[in-house]
């Protein structure tokens, strides 16, 4: 729903609405609310300065090498962030893999096929399962899934794929398959919610002009409906991956906690957010707790431009209705 | 020109294939609901909101200081966060025909996506370093400076829908815009901002990860502010990862506790919200 601009009102010229000389209070209330806006722009700015601030140790001791080294010893001093980008880009992508097509493929459901109540239903289930927070997701990870992979898929996957790299190993249950299934599962909900919005914003003529030109309901929605949600539902897609990269909890609980590099993805792996959330706490000295910080960082850096991107993609869909909070 | 056969073939195909695709989203969706409810309630007794954790070994105990603390942090974090996100939304909607009310309202959506463990680490440096120790109070301040955005954008999305005659009539009458927008502006929309508000208030019921190394969690009573503070996600957490079995029992228990908890201030929001405001 589009509205008219408010009328903007020069309060500079108007008295105190007595009709007697005194303090302009439409003025001290612009002052006020502006203040109180202007927190939040002070926080972003704060966020990144603090977090540069206590890198820096880090980041003079170890340049580059931060990026490249996989040497993660707080005994020695020596800091290496690659195993946990390692496990963050790897998680991350593979979860957006897994959960892009399912999303996708269900706001299509939703929007195009399922009658309206039905659809209605499942899209305020879906949002819904959004609100369930990580821990939550984690629990049921570590407890209820990881030993079902441990037990069922994974045996089963080392003995007729084991040949192939990516399911060598022993079953441990807790591993990057289970924090790639589990990220899968708690990103499901945003990317379907953001690419109904998208695809609830494209015009009824769209698909009425393909319809009226013979097309089928799938030939509608790959002609009509999708290339002009296109830019939205990528929005949407780089929205879930903002969120797979930057999820502690649920993660931390089931991928292992382990740095290491590994094809397979049976082993154990570690994420940035979970060692920082293993770490954090309890570190030993100035230049780990700086080690930790630049990493933060690093996930602080990505996951604003990550986010930059997708509120443009979106917002050039959707214009102002509410996609952009998730 | 294609077979009109394989045309509707493909048609079939392809909603075949999204009725799949639904059904195997929904399926671990379910599943993971379905462990709540039936873990929850098997392990859920009236200890859980009366006792705090046993130490390890003995069985039994509950989650009542984690209920508490989790009241207090987030109590605190509305009374900080509020403010500031609600008198920020109204500056952009009087005053927001400006260039620094866009980059205020594109810094708050950027700021709703950083992930919750960097508030956390700042938060740990703005107020636990100082301060020399964990406190709840750090605790509530991360988790308002997640609420802040949320609420900033869902109030101003909600003071946009107040019909601008209302706003002029109000003008017109030669009342002042202050009061305006206080009598007339946030009293008509105020059904829409607590329903905002309610449903941030649920998303940061459930945060974790800022409150690891703030408030950091504690196995007793505690309801010093300046102290380390337990709270409900966080004694999820710590039961879920521990090796014994009662404990894994308390945080099934403390799960369903708080889904219940965060649906009810949902479907309370969503009601509220739902409601026809103006005809």
């Amino acid at each position: 729903m589009q509205q008219d601009p408010p009328i903007m009102t020069d309060i500079s010229r108007q008295t105190n609405g007595t009709g007697r000389p005194g303090i302009n209070g439409d003025l001290v209330y612009k002052r006020v609310t502006a203040f109180f806006a202007l927190v939040i722009l002070a926080i972003l700015g704060l966020m990144i300065f603090e977090m540069t601030k206590e890198s820096l140790p880090s980041i003079g001791k170890f340049g580059w090498r931060f990026l490249t080294s996989r040497e993660w010893d707080a005994v020695q001093g020596e800091f290496g962030s690659l195993p946990y980008l390692y496990g963050s880009v790897i998680s991350a992508v593979l979860s957006i893999l897994l959960a892009t097509p399912l999303s996708v493929a269900t706001a299509l459901f939703i929007t195009e096929i399922a009658p309206q109540k039905l659809g209605t239903v499942i899209a305020s289930l879906v949002e819904l399962l959004a609100a369930i927070p990580s821990v939550i997701y984690g629990l049921w990870g570590v407890l209820v899934m990881a030993p079902w992979l441990q037990q069922t898929v994974q045996p089963w996957l080392s003995e007729h794929l084991g040949f192939l790299p990516f399911f060598s190993g022993a079953p441990y249950g807790v591993s990057m398959m289970a924090g790639v299934l589990i990220l899968a599962i708690m990103i499901v909900p945003i990317i379907t919610a953001i690419s109904r919005e998208v695809l609830l914003a494209v015009p009824q003529s769209q698909r009425e002009a393909a319809i009226a030109l013979g097309a089928t309901r799938w030939e509608m929605i790959r002609m009509a409906v999708l290339p002009y949600g296109r830019s939205g539902i990528l929005g949407a897609v780089i929205l879930g991956l903002g969120r797979a990269i930057g999820e502690t909890m649920a993660v931390t609980m089931v991928i292992g906690n382990s740095p290491q590099i590994s094809l397979s993805l049976l082993s154990p792996a570690y994420t940035m957010p979970s060692v920082i959330a293993n770490e954090f706490a309890e570190t030993t000295s100035k230049l780990h707790s700086s080690a930790l910080m630049e990493i933060g960082l690093i996930l602080l850096v990505v996951t604003l431009i990550i986010n930059i991107m997708a509120r443009l993609l979106i917002w050039g869909v959707t214009r102002g209705s509410k996609a952009g909070i998730a | 020109m294609k077979s009109i056969a394989l045309r509707n073939g493909k048609n079939l195909a392809a909603t075949a294939l999204m009725v799949l695709a639904t059904v195997v989203l929904l399926t671990p969706l379910g599943l993971v609901f379905f462990h709540i409810v039936k873990m929850g309630l098997s392990s859920l007794s009236f200890d859980f909101f009366t006792q705090i954790p046993k130490p390890t070994g003995e069985s039994g105990g509950g989650m009542a200081n984690g209920l508490l603390g989790s009241a207090i942090q987030i109590t605190l974090a509305s009374c900080i966060g509020l403010p500031v996100g609600v008198l920020g939304a109204v500056y952009l909607t009087e005053f927001g025909g400006n260039r620094l009310a866009n980059i205020i309202r594109f810094s708050a959506d950027v700021l709703a996506g950083i992930p919750s463990i960097i508030t956390g680490m700042v938060a740990y440096t703005l107020l636990v370093v100082p301060m020399k120790g964990f406190s709840a109070v750090a605790g509530a301040v991360a988790l308002a400076l997640i609420m802040m955005p949320i609420v900033l954008r869902t109030t101003e999305e909600q003071l946009k829908m107040v019909p601008g005659t209302l706003r002029e009539a109000s003008l017109a009458l030669g009342v002042p815009l202050w009061r305006t927008s206080l009598k007339v502006m946030l009293k008509s929309a105020t059904k829409g901002i607590v329903t905002g508000i309610l449903l941030s208030i649920a998303r940061i019921a459930g945060e974790t990860a800022p409150l690891l190394f703030t408030a950091l969690g504690n196995q007793f009573w505690s309801h010093k502010l300046t102290e380390p503070m337990a709270s409900l996600p966080l004694q999820i957490f710590s039961f879920a990862i521990a090796p014994y079995e009662d404990w894994h029992k308390l945080a099934w228990a403390g799960a369903l506790v708080l889904v219940v908890i965060m649906f009810s201030i949902n479907l309370g929001a969503r009601l509220l919200g739902r409601q026809k405001r103006y005809s």
